[in-house]
């Protein structure tokens, strides 16, 4: 047993005598073992102090997704993180900040518990995920279109499909990577890392016949797959290792390299471009980065396409910004031509790597782990050290 | 049509349902030979024409399932393939990992939404209780939304039960927190009858402590089970099965096992599930390798996990016909809530999500026949009136006047994992029934904190303690009265099946304030009572 102080961000839904309607902080001093969860220590605030902290909870062992909830700034669930876990990391938070460098940081700092992000608050730690995350789902038509003619039996169906997209079934629709997602801080209107992970569960399905014209609308979308920026914060949140982030890769690969759809959003040119200058140069050159996106190859050439003149114009006020900003900090970089190779041979090394991702189009997926036995398991081994131990037990 | 449901329908806990579901579909396979298989887990107490009714339309119901889109693990050449499970004569149960249950609620929710101009979804609106007319129909339900607080009176021609079990009665239990047997009280106080309420499953394999689940997919599998002495202990108890005899079966083996000393310190005996190839666990059981991780701290493909029996299922329910339809006209339940009976005194793993499926199937399609036959009858405004003013009452009651709920509901728990559990016996029972009823009185003065009318948990909690409390009411009574062992019912004052005087159900009628007891007769078709052996 330790004792713990759990920092919980409230929001009262309606004014009353107690007070006004509206976002306040809150500690709660709790007491329980270190491998129970922060949901175990809100479960206990609530039972022992504020019957009316509001937490949506259900079956504790991280099946259901009820309990997502932002815990020292991280999207999780609640009944995923150890409580002892989340100690050390508030404790690490604030010895890396200021309050450590002042000498505040010794003792336990508080775990900080929030409701999720990107979603409209309703209740303490309790979100609105019809209006955002379902809303969402929904946009990805997220049924099985079949050929309307199902078979007597069973569809007969490569067997790795199935588990390849198990994945994805494998989301539990919690919104851990919705409430993480930077592109939709951005632009609210992104369609995110849950629904774009459920759109490849039905790309993905050989059963579905609807693929090319799912992948089009996700290309097309101009909130669509090329919106995401390759954050990792959803892989990093996802508490079932969905990975959304790489579902939302496969999906541009389909789109971009296997259908061949050239998007009005110019993502796939721009991805085609980077990957170009990288095989290249090794490291990015942002005078080509633009162009090239917008009309490949046109270096040299006198007429670029009205659009590509268009799309580049149009892009000039991001750069303008990106410079004022400090983003873009090397003026003279931006002279097409003089960005240099790497040195000596790892230009070699990095043409290597990309002939061997070239012959080998892995997709990595949690169930088809690649891990074969690495070594004999040790049987019984820790049944067989307790032994002595249960000779003393006689007590049940 | 609607759907009403006091959580957002994913996070129902069907979710928890990791391993699969039986169907005797492969060639080879027959139903006879699943449903002899069930009626043998039964411990002969499940009804065999509706064990019968499953069991033939098991198949469709996976490939209906299978045309949804539910991605079921396949074979070499591509077909669905199975895996073994206990208490099954054959390798019949279809699974997607060990997230079965997962797939199939998120496929149908999938339809859900397919279909939504067919279908409205009430979700988060809490069922406070049914409403009969004065002719003893049920014509609709009244429910709180939780978002707002409003209360509201649904009519409809008929109501579908479908809230499953009522686990949160133990502690700990497999349950999630939302399994309180919302809908069997509400029917029962509602006078319906409810069956075979004393037998309680015990899963043999549950975290200690915890008590999350770990899928009975890991023995079919091929795990074992050892004792501290590192004995595959199932040996003595179930010769041929071992690991995958019938559920009741192994726990009543572990919990000799701990209770003879063999155990670990910590009450439990181990899982060993290193024996099966760690590509095949990755692949099979990576739900069980997060929860090995993440709530137990242990590489469960490099050393063996602890684990205990824990409450995890209840076989009893509103007592139903085959097509769902209870006592009341217009008032229909299905799966866990609801008791056929197929499962009996013991269910076989894999069954519960069959048994869902297709009563639940049935229900819908008899309430979709009943609706067209008969008119409207208006419910009357009053019941929503008496729903508020209950509501109302709790949330006025002072601190000072008694107990808070989770003191109660905690109480509730350990009381009864310890005397209604594997083992039973009267002293034991009588202790428990003796402090549920003093936990009924002292629920009706249990205060609350939230007077709020916004997503107001705490009001719920009070509500759903009550229905709690009539189920556990239930459950102590029957399993007293049953003086004999069958199935998950194990009396050690009276340890043999009594075939002469028990092979029949026990069912519990709300009279007054208390269960009134009755019975119903066993359904035997072709399957005489035979002795069980695994």
């Amino acid at each position: 047993m330790a004792e713990y102080t759990l920092r919980v961000r409230r929001q009262k839904p309606e004014a009353d005598d107690r007070g006004p309607a509206g976002p306040y902080w809150e500690e709660f001093e709790v007491e329980l073992d270190p491998t129970l969860s922060v949901l175990d220590g809100l479960l206990q605030a609530k039972d022992r102090q504020d019957g009316s902290l509001g937490v949506r909870c259900s079956c504790r062992a991280a099946i259901c997704g009820s309990c997502g909830v932002k815990i020292n700034g991280q999207s999780t669930l609640a009944c995923l993180t150890q409580i002892g876990e989340a100690q050390e990391r508030a404790n690490r938070l604030a010895r890396e900040t200021d309050a450590g460098a002042d000498g505040d940081g010794d003792g336990n700092q508080p775990i900080v518990v929030e409701p999720m992000g990107n979603m409209p608050v309703i209740k303490d730690l309790v979100t609105d995920m019809e209006s955002t995350h379902w809303k969402k789902i929904r946009r990805v038509t997220p049924w099985l279109i079949d050929d309307g003619n199902p078979p007597e039996r069973e569809r007969i169906v490569p067997p790795e499909t199935m588990v390849d997209i198990t994945q994805t079934i494998a989301c539990i629709q919690c919104g851990a990577c919705v409430s993480s997602c930077l592109s939709m801080e951005a632009d609210p209107d992104f369609i995110g890392p849950a629904a774009l992970a459920k759109a490849y569960r039905f790309v993905g399905d050989p059963r579905d016949v609807d693929t090319e014209a799912r992948l089009n609308d996700l290309a097309q979308d101009p909130h669509g797959i090329y919106d995401c920026t390759h954050c990792f914060s959803c892989v990093d949140a996802c508490p079932k290792g969905v990975a959304p982030m790489d579902q939302i890769m496969r999906l541009r690969r389909l789109a971009g390299h296997d259908h061949d759809i050239d998007d009005r959003n110019n993502g796939r040119r721009h991805e085609t471009a980077f990957v170009k200058i990288i095989e290249k140069k090794g490291t990015l050159d942002e005078s080509l980065l633009l162009q090239e996106s917008y009309a490949q190859g046109i270096k040299g050439k006198l007429k670029p396409s009205k659009a590509a003149i268009k799309g580049l114009l149009g892009s000039l006020p991001t750069a303008i910004r990106g410079i004022k900003t400090g983003k873009m900090r090397s003026l003279p970089k931006l002279i097409p031509g003089i960005h240099p190779k790497l040195p000596g041979d790892a230009q070699d090394h990095v043409k290597r790597i990309y002939k061997h991702a070239e012959e080998h189009r892995e997709e990595l997926n949690l169930y088809i782990s690649g891990v074969e036995d690495d070594e004999p398991a040790e049987v019984g081994a820790s049944a067989e050290t307790t032994v002595e131990n249960a000779e003393e037990r006689r007590d049940s | 049509m609607g759907i009403i449901s006091k959580v957002h329908p994913v996070r129902s806990h069907s979710n928890a349902a990791q391993g699969g579901i039986n169907a005797a579909l492969n060639p080879g396979d027959t139903w006879e030979s699943h449903a002899f298989d069930t009626v043998k887990g039964s411990d002969y107490l499940g009804d065999q024409d509706a064990i019968e009714v499953m069991c033939r339309e098991a198949p469709e119901e996976i490939l209906h399932l299978e045309h949804l889109g539910v991605p079921f693990h396949r074979n070499e050449e591509g077909k669905l393939g199975t895996r073994a499970f206990g208490g099954a004569s054959q390798a019949r149960t279809f699974y997607v990992a060990d997230i079965t249950g997962q797939a199939i609620m998120h496929v149908l929710y999938e339809q859900l939404m397919k279909y939504s101009d067919l279908i409205d979804r009430y979700e988060e609106y809490f069922t406070t209780a049914l409403a009969i007319d004065d002719d003893g129909n049920c014509v609709g339900a009244v429910t709180r939304n939780v978002r707002d607080g409003s209360m509201e009176l649904f009519e409809a021609k008929n109501v579908i039960l479908a809230t499953g079990g009522n686990g949160q009665i133990w502690k700990p239990t497999t349950n999630a927190l939302i399994c309180t047997g919302d809908g069997i009280a509400m029917a029962y106080r509602a006078g319906a009858p409810l069956m075979d309420m004393e037998m309680i499953q015990y899963h043999p394999t549950t975290l200690a402590g915890k008590g999350f689940l770990i899928t009975e997919g890991a023995r079919g599998e091929g795990a074992h089970l050892l004792n501290a002495k590192g004995e595959r202990f199932m040996e003595k108890y179930a010769p041929n099965k071992m690991e995958l005899a019938s559920r009741d079966v192994v726990s009543r083996a572990e919990q000799t096992e701990i209770n003879e000393g063999r155990g670990f310190p910590d009450g439990t005996v181990a899982l060993d599930i290193t024996v099966v190839p760690k590509k095949r666990i990755h692949e099979a059981l990576r739900e069980i390798v997060l929860v090995g991780r993440d709530f137990a701290g242990v590489d469960i493909t490099r050393e063996p996990i602890r684990i205990k029996p824990g409450n995890h299922y209840t076989m009893g329910g509103v007592k139903t016909d085959v097509n769902g339809a209870t006592s009341i006209p217009g008032l229909y339940a299905a799966g866990e809530c609801a008791c056929v009976s197929v499962h009996g005194g013991n269910r076989l793993g894999a069954n519960s999500l069959l048994d869902t499926l297709i009563f639940g199937r049935r229900a819908g399609a008899h309430a979709a026949d009943r609706a067209k036959r008969i008119d409207w009858s208006r419910p009357s405004r009053a019941i929503l009136a008496d729903e508020e003013a209950k509501i109302g009452e709790i949330m006025k009651r002072e601190r000072a006047t008694g107990r808070r709920i989770s003191e109660i509901k905690h109480e509730l728990g350990t009381t009864m994992d310890k005397y209604v559990a594997v083992f039973r016996d009267e002293e034991g029972l009588t202790k428990a029934l003796e402090t549920v009823r003093r936990l009924k009185e002292e629920a009706k003065t249990a205060y609350i904190d939230d007077r709020g009318t916004v997503f107001n948990q705490d009001i719920l909690g009070a509500l759903e303690l009550s229905f709690m409390l009539d189920s556990a009411e239930c459950t102590c009574i029957a399993a007293l009265h049953r003086t004999e062992s069958r199935g998950a019912q194990y009396r050690t004052d009276y340890p043999e099946r009594n075939d002469e005087e028990w092979l029949k159900h026990i069912t519990l009628t709300l009279d007054g304030d208390e269960p009134k007891i009755g019975y119903a007769p066993v359904t035997i078709t072709q399957w005489q009572p035979a002795e069980r052996k695994y």
